[in-house]
């Protein structure tokens, strides 16, 4: 995956990350909570893609460690109204989760492995629909605060508006990008691709496959539960829809609409995604359908993605 | 426990054993669909419990609203269902076999959120639950309690079904080719079997057989949008048990599942939902392949 | 100084009713080449397979360099010297040529796991993947895909990727498959220039006979999972049994 023109590119992505500095102060409130939620997507399907696109795992449940993220966040958050504590605790529940069902779930053929990542995803909508003692049950959680950022006694940053809350979500989101950028063009990131491309092909190359399939799936997991856990005081709330699998479409959607096979194709998959499902929402309340068409043409016919039309092959 | 109660407990647990083994033929109809569909085309549908939740939808419409026969509902559902199998498999699945299967996964799952807003869309939100036909209706003494003759109409049908299957695949010559194909396409092909067609003859074959898990429900389960995505995964759940590809296996794994989820009901109604992931999750740990791997 | 590289003992592999592997004891000594020959069904690629560890026996041992390795996995196996080829082309399509080579250095030097490191930057590695390419003569293409390789060139990346990890011992699974003459030569002149350069002890399995003559110090003959007859080239041409069992069928094909 070699850059075309480093420098250009490079430019190109200073200009955007400007842009982004300034939206608040250009655009509209509305708009400014949709770059929330696409930056939120970004780093959700840059976590999938990690598995999907450089491992050849392709995960239907990672919705499951968004959604322990989110909880998570949103536990501590009711408690330790600490948004460092709050962030930090979703990713690293996520993190455990995602190396436990990792455990069982990678050392199986990747239709296998598809088909048990739905059947966790799933588990953990259930065990948040149900247990209503802990998750609120089908309410969820309410009342959760956009708590400050805090280091106790030291320093204290309140992020309550949503202006605030938008520059912490785009620094985290930012640092979470940069990280697997260079994850990907590292020897890791090499290694999982060699798997990707012929998992006997690795074993006799001298990787123990499973095992970086489960470091993959943990990466992966990690950033689900991110987030998850920046979506959390965003919102204030939390209902189980969101380890729902049709949560877990999103990133998948994303993911083929930007590009499975570059780096940048995510993010730009979760631009296009929040475009597109601005303009259908207008129309109809059944999203789904069109999200189902819109996966479909995209197998049948155009398997791309978008970004793939500017990468060099 | 007193020792005079000893027997009404094993009545209890006898009775509640005969109600798991009625669920567990539901589960045993959609998984015998989908590894059949594996076990030959080697593909994976996610949308396969769909097929039953449309299976469940069409029987509603005709014998709940139309009030045909209930023995003509469950044939034209079981036709609809085989004519949206058909669609999926000449239309769509047949033009991508040779790429990557991730995308067939992914083509399939797109299927899943279409026609899960589909049945919303035409179907609308849930349903009361039809009467049950009158030559099925009333109850047995079983063990001391009132056995529906429902369930054991479905016990009846999920043991013939497993009863034909087995006479289907190995005394009849379509089964026959059917088994020559799942072992080498190739070969098949080479001495002649027209493989797309046989794929999709299996293709239907398996989707109707998930719609009469489906259809059967009608008198009895709330049909629901939601459930197709509910079923699949409970049939991936016993095809991890069973072993994939494995119909003896997918027979053992519904029966361990519908009787064990029934114990669940009873003993330990919190952790009932959970089950079913737990056994999963030992059967992985202990036993990846399956219970009876190939 | 030769050491005996590899020994097995009785080592066994049934599918169902079928011996693929029967009771095969076999031991390869360093630097002498060896070929495998046999007819279609003798168990040629089994036994590779069993040795490296692709599949686990139902009896017998391995011995590597003295060590037990009956059921380790494969990537334990290369780490330890053991390598292969594989006879269908298993190749890192979509990585570019040096990627493919540099992935075993890379985790033979044991650094496959720096996430953030960069892999340009991983100097030591680069060269000698580079110097690698330089060996089986793909120098010039090392920034292509290795999936956009000609057939050819495919093969020698295969056995630039087995050399790569280093092996004492390294198993090649039909080498020459598909290739032109030409092609064919480039690939044998290749392996005995690695086997003295590198001291590596290359096992082939092959059908071609010209190949199996022109090349190999040694010659095993197998039928039916088990082991004929081995010996010499010139022996082995002249033994009766081989020769009914298996050269018979290419004389009068």
């Amino acid at each position: 995956m070699a850059d075309r023109s480093p420098r250009r590119l490079t430019a190109l992505v200073g200009l955007l990350v400007l842009a982004l500095f300034l939206l608040p102060w250009v655009v509209g409130r509305y708009s400014v909570y949709l770059a929330i939620q696409i930056l939120i997507l970004s780093v959700f399907s840059l976590g999938f893609n990690l598995l999907f696109g450089y491992t050849g795992l392709l995960s239907f449940g990672q919705a499951g460690f968004f959604g322990i993220g989110a909880y998570a966040c949103a536990k501590i958050l009711l408690a330790v109204p600490n948004l460092f504590l709050g962030l930090g605790g979703g990713v690293a529940a996520a993190g455990v989760a995602a190396v436990v069902l990792g455990f069982l779930s990678v050392r199986h053929t990747r239709i296998y492995f598809s088909m048990l990542t739905l059947a966790f995803g799933m588990m953990v909508f259930s065990i948040a629909w149900k247990w209503r003692d802990f998750t609120g049950g089908d309410d969820g959680l309410v009342g959760i605060p956009r708590a400050p950022l805090e280091i106790p006694g030291l320093w204290s940053l309140s992020v309550a508006t949503q202006e605030r809350y938008y520059y912490v979500v785009l620094v985290v989101s930012l640092l979470a990008i940069w990280a697997m950028y260079r994850l990907v063009h590292s020897p890791l990131g090499l290694t999982l691709q060699a798997i990707r491309d012929s998992e006997s092909r690795a074993e006799f190359a001298g990787v123990p496959v499973r095992t970086y399939r489960l470091i993959a799936f943990t990466i992966a997991g990690l950033y689900a539960g991110l987030a998850g856990a920046l979506l959390t005081p965003l919102e204030n709330t939390v209902t189980p829809g969101i380890a729902h699998w049709s949560t877990s479409a999103e990133p998948v959607l994303a993911t083929l609409l930007g590009g499975v096979h570059v780096f940048g194709g995510p993010i730009v998959g979760a631009f296009l995604f929040f475009m597109l499902k601005d303009i259908i929402v207008r129309f109809t309340q059944y999203w789904l359908i069109w999200l189902g068409a819109i996966v479909v043409a995209l197998v049948m016919g155009f398997r791309g993605g978008v970004a793939s039309i500017f990468a060099r092959r | 426990m007193l020792i005079a109660e000893l027997p009404d407990f094993m009545d209890d647990i006898a009775f509640q054993g005969l109600i798991g083994l009625s669920m567990a033929m539901y589960l045993w109809l959609i998984s015998a669909g989908l590894t059949i569909i594996f076990g030959v085309l080697r593909i994976i549908n996610f949308a396969h419990g769909s097929l039953f939740m449309m299976g469940a939808y069409l029987a509603f419409t005709f014998y709940g609203q139309l009030g045909l026969p209930f023995w003509l509902a469950i044939l034209l559902s079981l036709l609809g269902v085989g004519l949206l199998g058909l669609v999926m498999e000449r239309g769509f699945l047949r033009r991508i076999y040779g790429i990557d299967e991730a995308y067939q996964l992914l083509l399939t799952f797109g299927f899943i959120l279409i026609l899960d807003d589909a049945v919303k869309i035409i179907w609308g939100g849930v349903f009361k639950i039809p009467a049950i036909p009158p030559f099925l209706d009333g109850a047995w003494r079983v063990f001391g309690r009132s056995f529906p003759v429902y369930n054991a109409f479905v016990i009846a049908v999920g043991v013939a079904v497993a009863v034909g299957l087995w006479a289907l695949f190995e005394k009849t010559w379509w089964g026959r080719i059917v088994r020559a194909t799942a072992s080498d396409r190739e070969m098949a092909n080479a001495i002649g079997v027209n493989v797309p067609r046989v794929f999709s003859g299996v293709f239907v074959f398996g989707s109707m057989l998930a719609a009469l898990g489906g259809a059967l429900g009608t008198p009895v389960r709330v049909v629901a949008p939601g459930i197709g995505a509910a079923m699949i995964i409970q049939a991936f759940i016993i095809t991890v048990i069973g072993g994939l590809g494995n119909l003896k296996g997918a027979f053992v794994a519904s029966l361990i599942v519908g009787i064990l989820s029934a114990y669940g009901t009873l003993f330990f109604p919190v952790f009932e939902l959970f089950l079913i992931f737990a056994i999963m999750a030992v059967v992985l740990l202990l036993r990846p392949q399956g219970l009876f791997a190939r | 100084m030769t050491t005996e590289l590899l020994k097995t003992e009785g080592l066994s592999k049934r599918f169902g009713a079928l011996a693929a592997v029967d009771g095969v004891n076999l031991t390869l000594p360093s630097g002498r080449l060896t070929a495998v020959i046999g007819p279609n069904g003798a168990g040629k690629t089994t036994l590779i397979n069993l040795i490296t560890g692709s599949l686990l026996p139902d009896a017998g041992q391995v011995y590597f360099k003295g060590e037990a390795i009956t059921r380790l996995a494969s990537h334990q196996r290369t780490r330890k010297g053991l390598s292969r080829s594989f006879q269908l082309m298993n190749i890192f399509s979509r990585l570019t040529v040096l990627q493919n080579v540099l992935l075993p250095v890379l985790s033979r030097h044991g650094s496959t796991l720096k996430p953030l490191a960069r892999v340009d930057d991983q100097a030591k590695a680069v060269a000698e993947a580079g110097q690698i390419l330089k060996e089986v003569g793909l120098w010039e293409v090392q920034l292509h895909p290795a999936g956009a390789l000609s057939h050819g060139d495919q093969r020698l990346l295969e056995l630039g990727i087995a050399i790569a990890s280093a092996p004492e011992l390294c198993f090649l699974d039909e080498p020459s498959a598909g290739l032109t003459p030409v092609e064919r030569a480039t690939v044998l002149d290749l392996i005995r220039k690695l086997a003295v350069e590198r001291q590596t002890t290359f096992v082939i399995v092959e059908h071609d006979m010209d190949v199996v003559f022109s090349l190999s110090d040694w010659i095993v003959v197998m039928n039916r999972g088990r082991l004929l007859a081995e010996g010499p080239p010139s022996l082995i041409r002249e033994n009766l049994e081989v020769r009914e069992v298996y050269l018979g069928e290419e004389l009068s094909a």
